[in-house]
């Protein structure tokens, strides 16, 4: 069985009035049942763009597939026509945004905003859908009783775990979580985070974690692709990415930024300069004038991702000539 | 007393309350706080535990229930509206937001020299002023005629902190200043209010839900929970020994970015936090504390003296 999920040299862009953003330049991802590969990288790198695209959620006639394939257990989602994908979207396929106030209906009860879901994809009686939205509100750690409340009696942790029992009803292949914790305090986050690597076994779910939080992905992921810049530029398994000597600067530059909880240091060794405007389409590789080992062949050719283990890759000119 | 030990701030139960519908608000009870010169107090919290409100108390931005600011030994909570603007000449804040703060149909020049405009510094010498300021800042004199939009987040909170400084303070209360910014520009705006804080000789309130910053840049730090302290201690000794539940709590609820399994988030702080209007007589943390007893339940403890200059309200820890 081949994975889940595999997207192949995707490429992404948004028409603009001021011009063409390229959003996302040539991405590479595969993601196995049951696994959870974190996509991480700083704003404006292209991950949710690459999240939407899985979806075919882009804005109307702004935001295009350029070109690449993305493989849903073999078939290409890119091809598929808007009822096809209706039946894939909240079903096989969800997705959890960063802001539970914006994803939620505030006219709606919050039980009748899970029904909803099971209405559109499964055939169940409306008694067994009463049921499954006890079922969910219990797993996410509410109480049944309060599905006949609105969106604002709940607090914004409560409102996360409302929105990921939404996600979960329809029982999903595929979970795509977008900084699902980013907008709560950090108690409820360890809350959240705990109940969501619970529920993903429980449910047999994978799932892309998009997040800026390297802390979130040690404690979450399997597997990890760092992106800057509409490019994967290191991807592994969590151990190739927290442990291994070899890693893109860029993704050494991400570690060294961080406060860092158990180290004293008395001041931070910060990425210089700023992300490339996605507006001009760059010559060489992405992240060249941040980079402290550019050289002159960085600035003219694009580096192409090379395998330095089985399991690991990095996309540097650095980590080319290796015999393995 | 030794001029050396006299605090640059300090507050004596300082309180803010917000009336309500529902009753009164406890966003700031009873905090006493002091902060040496040239030293930064970090204060920690999750939202709504009154960090907010404490930092624009101090500058006046929102009056005060009761209590007393004392700015260099002078109460300015009850000081004259003239008086009070004398003051914030050395009293300034850094906005959490770089572009909700910030004139969207003023450039970056206009921006820096308005503090300049309120205090009436002649025209000629504004212009020398700001760009200075913007050296100082690391903002490239291209910028200048510039709007806040045409920017990134890490050059707008640049044009935050220049503002703060241009007047030459004291005192800064930089309110959530590196939250709404990426990991890698965070660090560069982090370093630069270090640096300046070393060559500017400023003082630091720096107020941030992130345990990881606040102990990067602090010298001491103050736990807020609903409205109180609930334990202060130097930066270093805080995260060695911590003593209340809830700080212990918060602690452990980083997620860490490493593989040591001694890492790995465990369940730590169950429920949420209470309502903070007309709050019940107990301790606030009673109804999410693992140690709660009953004599929890009967006051809010007050902030003991564990030596080596930290500091608890938590009946375990009782004298």
């Amino acid at each position: 069985m081949g994975p889940l999920l595999e997207i192949r040299d995707l490429h992404v862009e948004y028409k603009t009035h001021d011009g063409t953003v390229y959003a996302v330049n040539g991405v590479d991802l595969s993601l196995g049942r049951g696994e959870t590969l974190g996509l991480v990288g700083e704003t404006g790198a292209g991950k949710t763009t690459t999240a939407l695209s899985i979806l075919r959620l882009l804005p109307d006639r702004i935001g295009q597939i350029r070109s690449g394939k993305i493989l849903l257990d073999g078939a290409d989602i890119t091809a598929m026509s808007e009822p096809q994908m209706r039946e894939i979207r909240g079903n096989r396929v969800s997705m959890i945004f960063q802001d539970p106030m914006t994803s939620l209906n505030p006219i709606l009860p919050v039980g009748r905003q899970i029904e909803e879901a099971l209405l559109l994809h499964t055939q169940l009686s409306k008694e067994d859908r009463a049921k499954r939205v006890d079922e969910m509100l219990t797993a996410v750690g509410l109480q049944a009783s309060r599905k006949d409340e609105y969106p604002h009696q709940f607090s914004g942790g409560m409102k996360q775990r409302i929105v990921i029992a939404i996600a979960l009803a329809c029982n999903p292949e595929l979970l795509l979580a977008d900084e699902p914790t980013t907008a709560l305090d950090v108690t409820i986050q360890a809350q959240v985070l705990q109940m969501m690597n619970e529920l993903k076994k429980q449910f047999d779910t994978s799932m892309l974690l998009i997040t800026h939080d390297l802390g979130v992905v040690a404690q979450t992921c399997d597997k990890v692709a760092i992106m800057y810049g509409g490019h994967i530029v290191e991807s592994g398994t969590v151990q190739d990415i927290y442990e291994a000597r070899e890693h893109h600067p860029y993704t050494t530059g991400l570690f060294r930024s961080i406060p860092e909880m158990n180290r004293d240091s008395d001041r931070l060794a910060p990425i210089p300069g700023l992300m490339p405007d996605p507006m001009l389409r760059q010559e060489g590789c992405s992240f060249h004038d941040r980079c402290p080992h550019c050289m002159e062949r960085c600035r003219r050719e694009k580096p192409d991702s090379r395998a330095v283990s089985p399991t690991h890759s990095i996309a540097c000119f650095r980590h080319e000539r290796k015999d393995r | 007393m030794d001029v050396r030990d006299q605090p640059l701030l300090q507050t004596k139960g300082l309180t803010k309350y917000f009336r309500t519908s529902r009753g009164l608000l406890h966003a700031v009870d009873h905090v006493d706080l002091e902060i040496q010169a040239k030293k930064t107090l970090g204060v920690v919290g999750e939202s709504g535990c009154g960090k907010s409100t404490l930092g624009r108390t101090i500058l006046r931005l929102i009056e005060p229930t009761e209590g007393s600011v004392l700015y260099g030994g002078e109460d300015i909570a009850g000081c004259s509206a003239a008086r009070m603007r004398e003051m914030r000449r050395k009293m300034q804040i850094i906005f959490q937001d770089p572009y909700a703060s910030l004139d969207p149909r003023k450039t970056v020049k206009e921006l820096i020299a308005d503090p300049l405009k309120v205090y009436k510094t002649p025209k000629s010498r504004r212009d020398e002023l700001v760009g200075q300021m913007m050296e100082t800042v690391g903002l490239a004199e291209r910028f200048a005629q510039a709007y806040p939009h045409e920017l990134d987040g890490g050059r707008r909170q640049r044009i935050g902190i220049a503002r703060a400084l241009v007047l030459q303070p004291e005192f800064i209360v930089c309110d959530e200043p590196v939250s709404a910014l990426d990991v890698s520009i965070q660090a560069q705006i982090l370093n630069l209010l270090m640096d300046l804080q070393e060559s500017h000789g400023l003082t630091y309130l720096f107020i941030t839900h992130d345990l990881s910053v606040v102990r990067h840049i602090s010298d001491e730090i103050m736990v807020m929970y609903l409205g109180v302290v609930v334990e202060r201690a130097p930066s270093k000794e805080l995260f060695a020994s911590p003593m209340h539940p809830y700080t212990k709590e918060l602690i452990r609820a980083i997620p860490i970015p490493d593989l040591n399994p001694e890492h790995r988030l465990v369940n730590s702080l169950r429920g949420e936090v209470s309502d903070p209007i007309e709050p019940p007589a107990s301790c606030r943390f009673a109804p999410r504390c693992n140690y709660c007893t009953e004599a929890c339940l009967s006051s809010q403890p007050a902030l003991q003296d564990m030596g080596n200059g930290h500091f608890v309200a938590c009946a375990l820890h009782g004298a």
